[in-house]
């Protein structure tokens, strides 16, 4: 995909017209910022292509990196103040310790998500100054709404993580919840953004400038309730399931310890009831996807010819030269039945588009099978729990055995989708209006601070592992929860 | 005041609270590294415990700078980045390596030896940082980053103009610093404090006056606002005076008007650097005027910053009177 982005730069934005949305795009004034740069770039210098290369990879691993941390800070905060709140409801000395250790554990992943965050605000510009210049003040709203729920985040984590016995119970428990609600409203106004880089809307183009600019309008672009509740649903999945993981692998170890079995409780019930409200969100997605961006939805399923009564790949490799999908499972007419409701709706495939404006169809195509496989695996387990939970059954040794196998399943799911949302935009920053080679900044030698960052996370990674390994091995023993239990 | 002006206006209100509560910070770092005498775990300590509660919080004054930035004036946030790519990535390795590594001292095993490498790291990085940020800061006022063809000079930021401004920033964020802990701490600390502020201010004086002699030459436009615009004798008389309020301040020992004297002349310095500068965001080719967004987008965002501040300042508000006593920003040292 990346050696032949360049490629297109010519025909870029040539077929405005065929809107569907609505949205209002003239096509005869659009100019990117970087008019007579382009001329030159007829012809890419080998550096530009590795540069373009180097930057995607940068600010892709940037926002790998940063995403898992961004997604433990929304959920984490719900999980240790339900501790806490279970602990004020019903007296049992294991849920406060389990608040405390949960505490510790956000406050170590909190940092690092804080200054990996950073770097991304940063690396917009460093690396996408041309992006920036052009959406900054359409999609500049949300950012800033979202600097509001940062800074109610990071003060009320503060009074939490510090304030016990600083501030009354109330006001601690409520701390909790303010960081809990304020990181959701952090991710829900950072995923608006990205869904306007989806589905572009609330401005024209004069000259390459952003006129006619509606805030309100860019910030709620169409389908932007779809994305938003498919991310945090995801960082509540993710979170609870890795969480969780963690506490089944002590209980196999050490059954009847009542910390570990309030924490599985706790940690399960918020990751299986937002894996079980998934499918529901993708099924959503799906559908909106198939009206709003239909090479996104081909590549995703790997649909090159369009057809009607399309069926459902499952798995298979897309050859792209070959224009077909190999190896794949496929349903009969279940795409067009999952994407229009209709078994004999007619799918766009990748054919009837441009081959300049195709994704990697391999990667998008692949990211969106993971994403699917492990989500269902992640719905499949919820609803054994919540049967176990009806029954009032404690979980059974072999569930905890596939709970601990699940553990990183939802962070991969969670990297998955938001690889098929990006790679499946591609060659596009802004879907349709500006390419990704346009973006990007005209700085060099951009595999220096690749690397710097790369060994950077390699760094963080490892140490943040190595704490949270500690933290865990030291939780209490059954014998020590019972201890704290007789506790006074 | 057009729309552009007051988004200027909050631009740089953002960065002065960034180099009072986050610079200071920072300054706790230095402190950090220099930590000496009988005392050297009590100050390392003091540092540690003010500075942990609300780090994050203070943090975030940048990153809403870097919104407004983009969001305001797109076009000047695209220059500043392409041409002062280097130092900016320098200054997020600071930031990187500063945070973590204080948040990994406080997790990580109590050993000494384990505490004093994490402290180097977070020491080491929270000097650098300040230096870096003053250079960017520096480079923006000096005129050197003139778009032309070839575009901007990379190694701009490391003209002797911008790094004495990376100096001035370093010292007046241990200045800052020490004035606080020395409110904070108590007895023989707080006097291990006070000596330090004295230090560090004597410092800022020093780096101030090479900036401003180095910028007759580097930074004309800056030269300008120091000697001979309209704002510039009142600005002075008013810097001077904190300066002089604070050192008095801190030799009879009333620490409390010390801190407010230090915050004011910090927050002076900050807006006599916007004062020159304006009407430029990167001089000499980026104004206020022609990097400003459509004001379709500059009116919403000035009232969502409104309807922030509204519930911004009162959790701030609590967060300081929660972890800095009753009363956390008095001016007036009662009882001594």
């Amino acid at each position: 995909m990346d050696a032949s982005e360049p490629r297109g730069w010519r025909r870029r934005l040539g077929r405005a017209g065929s809107r569907r949305d609505g949205v209002r795009r003239p096509a005869a004034k659009r100019r990117g910022p970087s008019e007579g740069a382009r001329g030159a770039a007829a012809c890419p210098k080998k550096g530009a292509v590795t540069d373009l290369l180097a930057a995607r990879w940068l600010f892709g691993l940037s926002l790998a990196f940063h995403i898992v941390f961004a997604a433990i800070g929304v959920a984490m905060p719900l999980l240790m103040v339900l501790a806490e709140w279970r602990w004020r409801r019903t007296g049992v000395p294991a849920y406060l310790e389990l608040a405390k250790r949960w505490a510790k554990g956000t406050a170590i992943l909190f940092a690092v998500g804080a200054v990996s965050g950073t770097v991304i605000s940063f690396e917009l510009g460093l690396l996408w100054p041309r992006f920036m210049e052009l959406a900054g003040p359409i999609i500049g709203m949300p950012f800033s709404l979202e600097g509001f729920a940062f800074f109610a985040e990071a003060i009320f984590l503060g009074i939490y993580l510090y304030g016990w016995g600083k501030v009354s119970a109330a006001a601690h428990l409520a701390s909790g919840a303010v960081v809990a609600a304020s990181g959701a409203a952090s991710a829900f106004f950072v995923t608006l953004a990205n869904a306007w880089m989806n589905v572009p809307a609330g401005f024209a183009l004069e000259a390459g400038r952003p006129v006619d600019v509606r805030p309100f309008v860019a910030m709620f672009p169409p389908g932007w309730g779809h994305e938003v509740v498919h991310v945090l649903l995801s960082c509540y999945v993710a979170t609870g399931f890795a969480v969780a993981g963690i506490h089944a692998l002590a209980l196999r170890r050490d059954p009847a310890n009542a910390f570990h079995r309030g924490a599985l409780r706790i940690a399960l019930g918020v990751g299986a009831v937002a894996a079980l409200l998934q499918p529901a969100s993708g099924d959503f997605s799906a559908r909106h996807v198939a009206a709003t961006q239909p090479v996104k939805l081909a590549a995703l399923e790997g649909q090159f010819e369009t057809e009607r009564g399309a069926p459902l790949r499952l798995g298979g490799v897309p050859d792209e030269e070959a224009r077909e999908t190999r190896y794949a499972l496929e349903l009969p007419r279940a795409l067009s039945l999952l994407a229009f409701h209709d078994p004999d709706a007619e799918v766009k495939g990748l054919s009837a588009f441009p081959r300049d404006t195709w994704p990697n169809v391999r990667n998008v195509h692949l990211a969106f099978q993971v994403m699917v496989a492990l989500g269902s695996a992640l719905a499949a387990a919820s609803a054994v729990h919540l049967f176990l939970r009806l029954r009032r059954r404690e979980p059974p040794r072999w569930f905890l055995g596939a709970i601990v196998l699940l553990a990183p399943a939802g962070f991969v799911a969670l990297e998955a989708g938001w690889l098929v949302t990006e790679w499946g935009r591609q060659p596009f920053t802004i879907r349709d209006v500006m390419r990704t080679s346009e973006a990007v900044t005209p700085v060099g030698n951009l595999l220096l601070p690749l690397v710097a960052f790369g060994l950077l996370y390699v760094f963080l990674t490892v140490v943040v592992v190595v704490l949270l390994g500690r933290q865990i091995a030291h939780a209490p023993t059954a014998a020590e929860a019972a201890r704290v239990e007789a506790r006074p | 005041m057009t729309p552009a002006e007051l988004l200027a206006g909050a631009l740089l209100a953002a960065l002065v609270l960034y180099v009072l509560l986050g610079g200071a910070d920072f300054g706790g770092g230095v402190w950090d590294l220099l930590a000496s005498g009988p005392r050297k775990a009590e100050q390392r300590g003091l540092v540690e415990q003010a500075i942990g509660p609300i780090w994050e919080a203070n943090h975030v004054w940048l990153i809403l700078a870097v919104v407004l930035l983009f969001t305001g004036f797109p076009a000047a946030f695209a220059a500043i980045s392409i041409d002062l790519f280097v130092p900016l990535v320098l200054f997020l390795l600071g930031i990187v390596l500063r945070g973590a590594a204080f948040t990994f001292r406080t997790y990580d095993r109590p050993e000494p030896s384990v505490r004093v490498r994490w402290g180097l790291l977070f020491s080491i990085s929270s000097v650098i940082a300040p230096l870096v940020l003053g250079a960017v800061v520096g480079t923006l006022a000096s005129g050197r980053l003139r778009a032309d063809a070839r575009g901007a000079d990379p190694l701009a930021w490391l003209s002797p103009f911008p790094l004495a401004v990376g100096l001035l920033a370093a010292a007046l964020f241990a200045f800052l610093a020490a004035t606080y802990l020395a409110v904070e701490a108590e007895g023989a600390l707080r006097e291990d404090f006070r000596r330090r502020a004295i230090g560090a201010g004597i410092a800022v004086f020093l780096a101030a006056l090479l900036a401003a002699a180095l910028s007759a030459r580097e930074a004309p436009l800056v030269f300008a606002g120091l000697t001979r615009r309209g704002f510039s004798l009142p600005l002075h008389l008013a810097t001077a005076a904190a300066a002089l309020t604070a050192f008095g301040a801190l030799l009879r020992r009333r620490v409390r008007l010390a801190r407010a004297a230090a915050a004011a002349q910090a927050a002076l310095i900050v807006l006599g650097w916007g004062a020159s500068q304006h009407p430029y965001l990167v001089v000499p080719d980026v104004t206020l005027a022609s990097a400003a967004a459509p004001r379709a987008t500059l009116v919403p965002v000035l009232w969502a910053l409104a309807a922030g501040a509204v519930l911004l300042f009162p959790a701030l508000y609590l967060l300081f009177r929660v972890f800095k006593g009753e009363r956390p920003f008095s001016v007036v040292d009662r009882g001594r």
